[in-house]
């Protein structure tokens, strides 16, 4: 065997084992989808969306559950998305290049990897204690905003970096003032990227459940939100509370809110290629 | 259209406090409104949940609330005034009594319902038949790891093969009861076993490992009855499994706890209040059994209906 061979077998063995690498997190995950369907999809119809939780397995639904996530989403979406997009806008366009930005970003960096826990003892003295907001909605959004606003400044940077320079160029070229270029030329090129990282980011909170529990989020409300400053459960907290009941039904109940938590992120993480890819031909 | 909606609610409300007989001793005949913020054990959780699903049909407009921040984490709010009632899988400690003080909350404490823990091996295992709580202590306490390894270490009788010991983890309730029942210290036990947070993965441990053995909480047993043998617990006079009965007349010891819930003294000027805690003490027996638990013997409601009462008089 000669240097050449040797080097292609290489190239071979490195092929097959970046195979492997690829189809392991894949297999693991169609292995926890199809245990997750085989338990919970029989489980899953109209009355399990919109019955109250209960002591009995099968008369439980994830009625309040599920309308205090859409409230959640809804709402840290509205706090979230504009404080996050202006800093990442502030930071790549606006602020000088020195010691204080580079300080700035460090720290960005750092909170996107603070354990999701932090926030919610922070949310719990700031948000429910010192502005007396108690364990609502609006609390909790708060504090889930605080947990995604890192991503959204991070994605927000990268996508606004990439817009090409010659975009810009000759939008000032034509004598276009600064704000005009963000707002007519830099924000929609780079729309498609900001919005994947607000839609990824999004699907992360709606996922959380340490955070809120410790703000007090609850285990058993029998009415839905209708105020931002009500009371709430979320999915993440009813799945864990049914996982940890001795009767077997409430494990097919936490198997088939597990189903309808995935097919939101899933929705959510299919939008953002969606935008991504129409942003992106546009471009073009 | 109107008056027929009036009519077919008017025959709903009357169909329901007709069917509720068992309650209607508690409950006011007007309708009340308002809401109840009960926190705490996640034990204690599906008890008030189910006392809470059945008020909904007693005073749907009365709104009761109920949080898991655990034991500790709910005496933490319910003495800052921030609940009305504590779900507790253990008596107040001194320091949150300090607590309340501080803030001037009083409250009752009130026994809803028992736990029992069960002590369980493998349906293979044919040796055990019984355990005294000193060989208990001595598989257990802190001084047993890497020392009482294997069975016949016990009992010379049984096999010399070697012991898989599964418990709850050491955050849970059911963990820091068992340690204070069997070592006579809360929290402290031998470390090397396999602990989950998970009961399910307890069950799965010990149905799958011959020479396995563990403790949890009894609704798990029940709920797994066929792949798991119950060991009873030598209680001073005689061997005890834990059963309905053994549990609620209080036979089984020392692994069996009460569960309560505390009531803090402003909440009863509120009649939704009374209202519910008359109707949890009048519905707890029954409903505990639903979620896996034991009722209390009927004298010892009654006993804590009147030291309500007492508590609500006292405090008008």
């Amino acid at each position: 065997m000669n240097n050449i061979q040797k080097n292609r077998l290489k190239d071979q063995i490195f092929k097959i084992w970046g195979i492997g690498c690829t189809l392991f997190g894949l297999v693991i995950l169609f292995f926890f989808i199809g245990d997750i369907l085989i338990d919970g999809i029989q489980r899953i119809d109209w009355s399990f969306i919109t019955d109250l939780p209960s002591r009995k397995a099968e008369k439980s639904g994830i009625y309040t559950a599920l309308m205090g996530s859409i409230w959640i989403l809804c709402l840290t979406t509205v706090i979230a998305l504009p404080i996050g997009i202006a800093a990442g806008i502030y930071l790549e366009e606006y602020s000088k290049k020195g010691k204080l930005s580079a300080l700035l970003e460090i720290n960005i960096s750092n909170l996107a990897g603070v354990p999701s826990i932090i926030y919610g003892l922070l949310g719990l003295e700031v948000f429910v204690r010192i502005m007396s907001l108690g364990a609502s909605v609006l609390a909790g959004s708060l504090t889930l905003s605080l947990l995604i606003l890192p991503i959204i400044i991070v994605a927000t940077r990268e996508a606004i970096k990439a817009v090409p320079t010659s975009i810009k160029d000759a939008s000032y070229a034509l004598g276009a003032s600064k704000w005009q270029t963000i707002w007519y030329q830099i924000l929609p090129a780079s729309s498609g990227g900001i919005l994947t990282g607000v839609i990824l980011a999004l699907s992360r909170a709606v996922g959380e459940t340490a955070p809120l529990i410790v703000i007090g989020a609850l285990a058993y409300v029998p009415f839905a939100p209708s105020t931002p400053m009500d009371e709430f459960s979320v999915l993440p907290i009813q799945i864990f509370n049914w996982i940890s009941r001795p009767q077997h039904g409430f494990i097919e109940n936490a198997a088939a809110a597990i189903i309808i938590l995935l097919l939101i992120t899933f929705v959510m993480n299919g939008i953002a290629v969606y935008f991504r890819n129409k942003w992106q031909k546009k471009l073009k | 259209m109107k008056k027929q909606i009036l009519i077919i609610l008017v025959a709903v409300i009357a169909l329901s406090c007709g069917e509720n007989k068992k309650s209607s001793e508690s409950s006011n005949s007007e309708m009340l409104s308002g809401t109840i913020q009960v926190d705490g054990s996640s034990t204690v959780f599906p008890v008030t949940e189910a006392v809470a699903e059945e008020y909904r049909t007693e005073q749907p407009d009365v709104k009761v609330t109920i949080g898991v921040s655990g034991t500790g984490g709910g005496f933490k709010k319910f003495s800052r005034g921030e609940t009305n009632i504590s779900n507790a899988s253990r008596p107040i400690k001194d320091i949150e009594i300090e607590a309340c003080k501080e803030n001037n909350i009083t409250y009752v404490e009130l026994e809803v319902a028992y736990d029992g823990l069960a002590v369980l091996v493998n349906p293979e295992n044919t040796w055990v038949d019984s355990f005294t709580i000193e060989e208990l202590k001595k598989i257990w306490e802190p001084a047993a790891q890497g020392k009482i390894m294997k069975w016949n270490q016990i009992r010379p009788e049984w096999p010399n093969e070697e012991i898989h010991l599964f418990g709850p983890g050491v955050a849970s309730g059911t963990y820091d009861y068992f340690t204070e029942a069997i070592v006579g210290k809360s929290g402290s036990s031998r470390g090397d076993f396999t602990a989950s947070e998970d009961d399910h993965v307890l069950v799965q441990g010990i149905a799958g490992d011959k020479y396995s053995l563990g403790f949890f909480g009894l609704a798990y047993y029940t709920e797994n009855a066929d792949k798991l043998t119950l060991i009873g617990v030598h209680n001073g006079t005689e061997v005890v499994k834990p059963t309905l009965e053994t549990v609620s007349n209080g036979t089984y010891k020392p692994l069996s706890r009460p569960l309560f819930i505390y009531v803090n003294s402003t909440s009863v000027k509120s009649p939704e209040v009374v209202d519910f805690v008359n109707f949890y003490l009048n519905n707890a027996g029954e409903l505990a059994e639903d979620v896996g638990y034991i009722p209390l013997p009927a004298d010892i409601y009654k006993k804590q209906i009147e030291n309500f009462k007492t508590f609500v008089e006292s405090n008008k």
